[in-house]
């Protein structure tokens, strides 16, 4: 008579193809900037599901990380309605799965850290032993190619580096959903390549729900099933394209950005995105 | 021809480093500062060999060195070096670790910050050396005096170096902690204590230069031992020589505790080592 669902009813949640993972409804953000209400969120209704790639891009100053912002738990929202549905198969009795985990866009990892202990940092939190978390780490340390790094201190490492410690550490802490920030923004063009199929793979490996930010329609096409297109501020859906149909999974960065339909998309949304990079450059607050 | 294989030529010599020298840039620096002093200290024993300075006021190097060994054999260098060194040890101690934990708790919690904040503020302009007839008239001419004086001197600059330390944490490390859902505690040892260790250790290390200071100032007036006292007295009975050596020694106490300190910041920030 307990609240655990039984095999079949477990098993139905599981593989419903398209169940919704987060649901925004109406979620509006509002700060003070200098004496004068800025609106950064007017409104967003948004259904992301589970195991989906989510990108989001946008003009600078859209609030596209704000809204990312929110769904971390790092800000509040000012009003509205945000549904996460959790995976029935946590139990609560075990140290519990936590519901997301951000990949940050500047240098987060903890200086004072070696790559083991940064990336064993959600685990440490949630009580796992200290024996737990070496093997669990030591795990995405060979997935993200840091093998041999685990007691390097971030300053030893190279930009690329940290970043891929910086996405072991999210991956450690299986989370639910991860949420990355342009987490590849400050690399160097070649760097990027290499870690956008990196983290394909890894992502076709645990199928994740990811909601990905990025100012890059070249990286969200590679990566995304769906794109959301973000208006200037104040931030509302301006449309949202089905990569996933276009390119399908599996995926390989080079077949996308080597096939004929992908320049087509990138005008696409280009299109959609012009107006809006206009309208913000104009935009005296943004 | 002849032209094509001598540009090669020179395309190969261009490529080779350099044999290396003995009198690279950085070597000839290092000669300098080891030979500036040593000639400084020749030309004033030559000085006072040759009656150009009055060694009245500044006996030759080796009058001093002398006088410095004849202590060192009496062992009345030792007591007063050992006296000395005890006060600072201990006296530093009692200001440096209140003054982390304090500055800690500041840093952390606004109401704490909010009560004690304005108290530094009031205070911290006393020149230190101005309390001392107040705290020898509590402790007495004893040694409680002396490490009371130097703790004072001490726990601000520790204690307001802490704080900084703590408020200027780069906002990222507490979103990840946050988002990775650190408990408070693990906020505290995994995050903030880390975070602001670059400037705790920078406050230990301007605490020990004013530890320094204000002994030497302290045993001027109120000891009866210790090298302030040494340096004092040797005045007041015209041992100028004695007063030489008390010099040396406190700058050898200032160089040593520099020394040990800079190998303490990067035992415990080796992130900062370059």
């Amino acid at each position: 008579m307990g609240g655990t669902p039984s095999a079949d009813q477990r098993s139905a949640v599981k593989f419903e193809p398209a169940a919704n993972k987060i649901v925004l409804e109406d979620v509006r953000k509002r700060f003070a900037l200098k004496r004068r209400e800025v609106v950064a969120l007017a409104g967003i209704d948004l259904k992301i599901r589970a195991g989906e790639f989510f990108c989001i891009v946008g003009p600078s100053g859209c609030g596209k990380t704000t809204l990312l912002r929110i769904l971390a738990g790092l800000e509040t929202k000012s009003s509205g309605k945000i549904e996460v549905h959790r995976d029935p198969r946590v139990r609560s009795d075990t140290r519990v799965r936590p519901l997301n985990s951000m990949v940050f866009q500047e240098q987060s990892i903890f200086p004072w850290k070696n790559v083991r202990d940064n990336v064993a940092f959600g685990l440490k939190a949630r009580g796992f032993s200290r024996q737990e978390r070496a093997d669990i780490a030591e795990a995405y340390i060979l997935k993200v190619g840091l093998g041999g790094f685990e007691n390097a201190l971030p300053h030893q490492l190279s930009g690329g580096m940290k970043q891929r410690v910086s996405i072991a550490r999210a991956f450690a802490n299986d989370p639910e959903i991860m949420l990355m920030d342009e987490p590849f923004a400050a690399l160097d063009e070649q760097t990027k390549l290499i870690l956008q199929a990196e983290l394909l793979r890894i992502w076709e490996e645990t199928r994740k729900t990811v909601v990905y930010v990025t100012h890059s329609i070249d990286e969200a096409i590679v990566l995304a099933d769906r794109i959301l297109v973000m208006s200037a501020r104040p931030g509302r859906i301006k449309s949202i394209v089905d990569i996933g149909r276009i390119f399908p999974r599996p995926r390989h960065v080079d077949t996308v950005k080597s096939s004929a339909r992908y320049g087509e998309v990138f005008g696409e949304i280009w299109s959609l995105l012009r107006d809006e990079v206009v309208a913000s450059a104009r935009d005296p607050s943004a | 021809m002849s032209t094509a294989t001598s540009a090669i030529a020179e395309l190969d010599s261009a490529k080779e480093e350099p044999a290396p020298r003995l009198w690279t840039k950085r070597n000839v620096e290092r000669f300098l500062s080891v030979i500036s002093p040593i000639i400084l200290l020749l030309f004033w024993q030559l000085g006072a060999a040759l009656g150009w300075i009055d060694t009245r006021f500044f006996p030759s190097p080796a009058a001093i060195f002398e006088e410095a060994y004849a202590m060192i054999l009496s062992g009345e260098l030792w007591m007063h070096f050992s006296i000395s060194l005890q006060r600072i040890v201990i006296g530093y101690v009692l200001g440096a670790v209140p003054g982390v934990l304090i500055g800690l708790a500041m840093g952390l919690f606004g109401p704490i910050r909010a009560i004690i904040q304005p108290l530094i503020d009031a205070t911290f302009p006393i020149p230190k050396i101005a309390v001392l007839p107040l705290f020898i008239m509590v402790f007495g001419l004893g040694e409680q005096s002396k490490y009371a004086i130097i703790a004072t001197a001490v726990i601000y600059l520790v204690l307001i170096n802490t704080v900084a330390g703590v408020r200027n944490i780069d906002k990222i490390y507490l979103d990840v902690g946050k988002n990775f859902g650190a408990s408070n505690w693990m906020m505290f040892t995994d995050v903030a204590l880390p975070g602001a260790l670059p400037l705790v250790v920078a406050g230990l290390k301007i605490g020990m230069g004013i530890a320094l200071l204000v002994i030497v100032s302290a045993e001027f007036v109120g000891a009866r031992s210790g090298i302030g006292y040494l340096i004092w007295t040797s005045w007041q009975v015209f041992q100028v020589e004695k007063m030489y050596v008390g010099l040396l020694v406190s700058a050898v106490l200032g160089f040593g505790s520099a020394i040990l300190l800079n190998y303490l910041e990067r035992v415990v920030i080796p992130w900062k080592s370059r």
